[in-house]
């Protein structure tokens, strides 16, 4: 075979390569969209008035799940305490060895991290941010969790707003990362790993002889009915992927008991006030949940979570 | 041969695209954006699309009682200002952008927690240009303790 025959050869396979390159970025670019974007064809394809018209009907979707920030943040506020013995050993992430139990416990130990910083344990917080960093380098996930951030959290450690930054850059660097490099199943497992962490400690600080109709910790456990939507939508976005359908069941699961919890909600009336200029939307919501409910979920949420870390 | 390798390098461009794409729009969240959000804290949560003007997009997310929050709308500089609306799951409209000279940030605070809807469009140019303009847009939250 002369040289060139040998081009000619390569030339095809690499233009056949990236053919199909093309194709799988247009296709799950078109995950994205909305079902109405389905009505754009290659008919449509000539540049014309038309394709002007439909392309301005294309619509972005996003499904936006509590970060372990925000999760962490309204632990606190609810009135959570600090208990250590309620998180995931750092010991434990020499047992991570797959995809998915890497990004489950990415998502688990970013929100332990945030949880001990909101409560100013400082050497949980070194111990966490590393852990999570090894959990993000099995990911190939590169300099989302660099020794640049270690060195500036270690050198910041009692100044909580810039530990706060680096929790919160280390988080965006993460989910970009996915999303750039077209892994958002892996962000999804990572975002319910991070929300069953959050239910798992708040379920487990709630006292047994709290009232459950009258308590901000259990209200706020109650509140994420509302986010159940957002975590099968997210999740059903990547259905083609294996570990996203194993992930599925776990969550149906959860459902079925929080079906059995009732919420009203009135309508909601924003009202600024005219110094701070902050609008508070007034609302009031009617939460009805039994102690045989709460139990339930609190057993099956620890299943659930015993799975992702043992 | 010429002609294969110029189609070589346009398909290799085309591919590459989506992801400089997305890369700038994170650079983009990352040093023009985030910045904006001062006092609050940003959630960590990254929520940004390539739009061009007249597209639209939504966000579902749960607010949560107690909690103060900042919704930041960020748009690069090439595209048309960005109207944005804040809807209840009823879609009744609980603030609009343009109502406040397409302010670009809302803060709010909830009594009961809620799942609401971001919908945002950028505007299309006056007079209808032929050649679209499209840019990155990023939809930031921001948090801060009572």
């Amino acid at each position: 075979m002369n040289i060139r025959k040998i081009l000619q050869k390569t030339s095809s396979l690499l233009a056949i390569l990236l053919l199909i390159l093309f194709a799988a970025g247009c296709s799950s670019d078109k995950q994205k969209k909305s079902e109405s974007d389905d009505m754009i064809t290659l008919d449509s394809l000539e540049i014309n008035e038309q394709l002007i018209k439909d392309v301005k009907a294309v619509k972005e979707i996003f499904y936006s799940l509590p970060s372990p920030l925000e999760t962490a943040m309204i632990l606190k506020q609810a009135g959570a305490k600090y208990n250590e013995e309620l998180l995931n050993p750092t010991d434990n992430v020499s047992k991570y060895v797959t995809n998915k139990s890497m990004a489950l416990n990415l998502g688990i130990y970013t929100t332990d991290l945030s949880y001990a910083s909101l409560f100013d344990q400082t050497q949980a917080t070194i111990n966490y941010m590393n852990a999570s960093k090894k959990m993000a380098e099995g990911l190939g996930i590169l300099n989302a969790i660099d020794d640049d951030i270690i060195g500036r959290l270690e050198a910041n450690i009692n100044n909580r707003d810039v530990i706060m930054d680096i929790i919160s850059e280390t988080i965006m660097n993460s989910s970009s990362f996915f999303e750039e490099n077209d892994r958002q199943a892996l962000s999804t497992i990572v975002l319910v790993g991070g929300w069953i962490e959050g239910l798992y400690i708040a379920i487990n600080l709630v006292d047994s002889d709290v009232d459950l109709n009258n308590n901000e910790l259990v209200n706020r456990i109650i509140d994420q009915k509302l986010t159940l939507g957002t975590v099968f939508n997210l999740l059903n976005q990547n259905l083609d992927n294996e570990d996203v359908k194993n992930v599925i069941t776990n969550v149906e699961e959860l459902k079925t008991i929080f079906d059995k919890i009732e919420i009203s909600t009135s309508k909601i009336e924003p009202v600024t006030d005219s110094q701070t200029n902050i609008t508070t939307l007034k609302s009031k919501t009617n939460i009805s949940m039994s102690p045989k409910t709460f139990s339930e979920l609190k057993e099956k949420i620890k299943v659930i979570r015993n799975n992702y870390t043992l | 041969m010429k002609k294969i390798f110029q189609v070589l390098i346009i398909l290799t461009i085309i591919a590459l695209m989506p992801s400089v794409g997305n890369a700038q729009c994170k650079s983009f969240a990352k040093k023009v954006c985030k910045a904006e959000l001062t006092p609050y804290i940003h959630d960590g949560n990254f929520n940004a699309a390539i739009l061009t003007e007249g597209e639209d997009a939504e966000l579902y997310k749960t607010f949560y009682a107690g909690q103060n929050y900042r919704i930041y709308i960020c748009g690069s500089d090439a595209l048309p200002e960005i109207e944005f609306q804040v809807l209840d799951v009823n879609r009744n409209v609980l603030y609009d952008n343009r109502k406040f000279n397409y302010s670009k940030m809302w803060d709010f605070k909830l009594e009961a927690s809620q799942q609401l809807i971001i919908s945002l469009r950028v505007k299309g140019t006056e007079g209808g240009s032929e050649e679209l303009l499209s840019g990155c847009v990023a939809i930031l939250f921001g948090i801060k303790e009572n």
